[in-house]
C-alpha cells in the first residue's frame, strides 16, 4: 500500500470499534465503548460530551499515544497497532498534528523552536524549519511570540504557539483537545477560522469542544455520553432559512 | 421587532423612499429578517400618525420621499439610550414544548431534545459557514458591500450564533437533567419494591451520586 498517495477514499482516521478500559477491577473504568467512527480528508469533526464522557480518550487514541483495549485505528489506512515504536513515532510526527488540553510545551524551548522540533527531527535544515515555524506564527497572529519562552506568555499565547505546533508541515490528521479552552471568543474564532482552512485545503481535523459555538466550524458534530456515541449531527449543504432568506431576495436582481 | 426604530435609524440619515428603506435595512441585517414593502409602507404610514415621520415630496419616478421629524429624532436617540427590556421574556416555543413534554405520558422527553439539538446545531452550522465567509471578506451575493455594511451584518451573524449555541447548551443541560431525573427515578423505585412497601416506613432518601 502506497502511503503517500492514499486512495480518496481511505478516511485519514478511523476508529474501528474502538473500546479503551482504564484499570482493573473494582475500579475498572470503561472510558470508550465500541466506538465507530472515520474522518475523511477535508473533514473537520467536532466532539463534544459532558466531563468524563471520554473525549479525551477518543483523541488519544486517534493520535497513537495510547493504545485501546479492544478494536483498532487506523492513520491513512495504517493501522497504529501493528506499527513498531519508530515508526509509530513517525507517523505521530509527520502524519499527526496534535495539540493537547494542557499544552505541552517544552520550557527551556522558545515558541519558535517549540514549533520547528518535529521538522528538525524529521530532517528539515534548522533554517527551513524556523522559516515554517514562523509562518505558522504568523497565520495565528503572533509573529511577535517567536523568541519567547513559554513561562513568559499567557495562556491563550501558549495555547497558540501549541496550535502552530500541531499545524507546521502540511500534517494529514490535526488532532486538537480544547484548543480553544484559554483564547477570547475572537481570538478563539480565529484559530478555528485557521483549522476551517487546513481541512478545506485536504486536511482532516477532530476537535474536543464544550462549546457549541466552536462545533460549528466542524462540518460533523459527535456527542459523547459515558464513552458511546449517543448522537451525531452532520452539517447540510447550505440549507438553512438563512440562506434561502439571502437567496429569495436577491432573486430579484438575477 | 422594532421595524420602526429600524426604519427611524435609516431615515435619520436622509429622506428615502419605501423600497430603498427596505433593502438597505436588509443590507445592513444580511435579509435575517427579510421585510416585504408592504410592512414598510404600513410602518411608514404608522410613523407618520405618530408624528415621528413625514413626507419630503417624490421624486421624477413617483417615488414618495419621507424624512424624519424632531420627535422622530428624539425617538430614536430615546432608543439607543435605553436597554432593550429583558423583563418580559418573549414566549419561546421550545421552553414551552419541553415543558409539556416532561408532563405528557408516552413522549420521549430525550429524543425531543436530542432532535432539536441537531437542528439547532445545524443551524449554528449555517450561521457559522457565513460567518467564516463574511470574515474571509467574501462578498455578498446582491449586496452592495461597504465597511459598515459589512461590520452591521457579522454583528447580526454574532448575534444569532450566541443565541443558538445558548440553546444548546440549555439543551445538553436538559439532557443531563433529564438524565438524573430517570436515575433518581429509578432508585426510589427500587429501594420501595426494596421495602416490599412496608406501611410507615420513612420515605426513601435520595443517594447522591457517586
Ligand atoms: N489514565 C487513566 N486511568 C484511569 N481512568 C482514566 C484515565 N484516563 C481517563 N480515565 C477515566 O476515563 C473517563 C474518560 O476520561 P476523559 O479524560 O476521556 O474524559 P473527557 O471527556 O475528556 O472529560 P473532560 O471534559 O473533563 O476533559 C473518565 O471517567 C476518567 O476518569
Ligand atoms: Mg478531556
Amino acid at each position: 500500500m502506497s502511503h503517500t498517495q492514499p486512495a480518496r477514499q481511505t478516511p485519514v482516521l478511523h476508529l474501528e470499534n474502538v473500546t479503551r478500559v482504564h484499570g482493573q477491577g473494582a475500579a475498572q473504568v470503561q472510558a470508550l465503548r465500541g466506538i465507530d467512527l472515520k474522518v475523511h480528508p477535508g473533514e473537520f469533526v467536532a466532539v463534544m460530551g459532558p466531563s468524563g464522557s471520554g473525549k479525551s480518550t477518543l483523541l488519544t487514541l486517534a493520535g497513537g499515544l495510547d493504545t485501546p483495549t479492544d478494536g483498532q485505528v487506523l492513520v491513512e489506512g495504517v493501522a497504529l497497532g501493528g506499527l513498531t515504536r519508530k515508526r509509530l513515532a513517525q507517523v505521530r510526527r509527520r502524519s499527526v498534528g496534535y495539540v493537547f488540553q494542557d499544552y505541552n510545551l517544552i520550557p527551556a524551548l522558545t515558541a519558535g523552536e517549540n514549533i520547528s522540533l518535529p521538522r528538525e527531527l524529521d530532517g528539515l535544515s534548522a533554517r527551513a524549519a524556523r522559516r515554517e515555524a514562523l509562518a505558522a506564527l504568523e497565520e495565528l497572529g503572533i509573529p511577535e511570540l517567536a523568541d519567547r519562552f513559554p513561562d513568559d506568555m499567557s495562556g491563550g499565547q501558549q495555547q497558540r504557539v501549541a496550535i502552530a505546533r500541531a499545524l507546521i508541515g502540511d500534517r494529514r490528521l490535526v488532532l486538537a483537545d480544547e484548543p480553544t479552552g484559554a483564547l477570547d471568543s475572537t481570538t478563539g474564532e480565529a484559530v478555528l477560522a485557521v483549522l476551517r482552512a487546513r481541512c478545506d485545503a485536504g486536511a482532516a481535523a477532530m476537535m474536543v469542544t464544550h462549546e457549541a459555538r466552536h462545533a460549528a466550524w466542524a462540518d460533523r458534530v459527535v456527542f459523547l455520553r459515558d464513552g458511546r456515541m449517543v448522537d451525531e449531527s452532520v452539517s447540510q449543504d447550505a440549507a438553512s432559512l438563512l440562506v434561502t432568506a439571502a437567496t429569495n431576495s436577491v432573486k430579484v436582481d438575477e | 421587532m422594532s421595524i420602526r426604530h429600524g426604519l427611524l435609524a435609516l431615515l435619520d440619515q436622509g429622506p428615502r423612499y419605501g423600497y430603498q428603506l427596505r433593502t438597505e435595512f436588509e443590507a445592513r441585517t444580511g435579509a435575517t429578517w427579510p421585510l416585504n414593502v408592504g410592512q414598510v409602507y404600513t410602518t411608514l404610514s404608522r410613523l407618520e400618525r405618530d408624528g415621528l415621520v413625514e413626507p419630503a415630496g417624490e421624486d421624477e419616478e413617483g417615488h414618495q420621499f419621507y424624512a424624519v421629524t424632531a420627535s422622530g429624532r428624539a425617538e430614536l436617540r430615546a432608543w439607543f439610550d435605553t436597554p432593550v427590556p429583558r423583563t418580559n421574556p418573549p414566549r419561546d416555543e421550545l421552553a414551552i414544548k419541553l415543558a409539556m413534554a416532561v408532563t405528557v405520558p408516552g413522549v420521549d422527553v430525550t429524543t425531543v431534545v436530542q432532535g432539536q439539538r441537531r437542528h439547532s446545531i445545524k443551524a449554528l452550522q449555517d450561521y457559522t459557514r457565513l460567518k467564516g465567509r463574511a470574515l474571509a471578506g467574501e462578498p455578498r451575493p446582491g449586496v452592495a458591500s461597504s465597511a459598515s455594511h459589512d461590520l452591521a451584518w457579522l454583528l447580526v451573524l454574532d448575534q444569532l450564533i450566541f443565541q443558538t449555541e445558548a440553546e444548546i447548551r440549555w439543551l445538553d443541560h436538559c439532557e443531563t437533567r433529564l438524565a438524573q431525573h430517570a436515575e433518581a427515578e429509578q432508585a426510589r423505585a427500587a429501594e420501595a419494591a426494596r421495602d416490599g412497601g412496608a406501611t410507615g416506613a420513612p420515605p426513601a432518601r435520595r443517594r447522591l451520586r457517586a
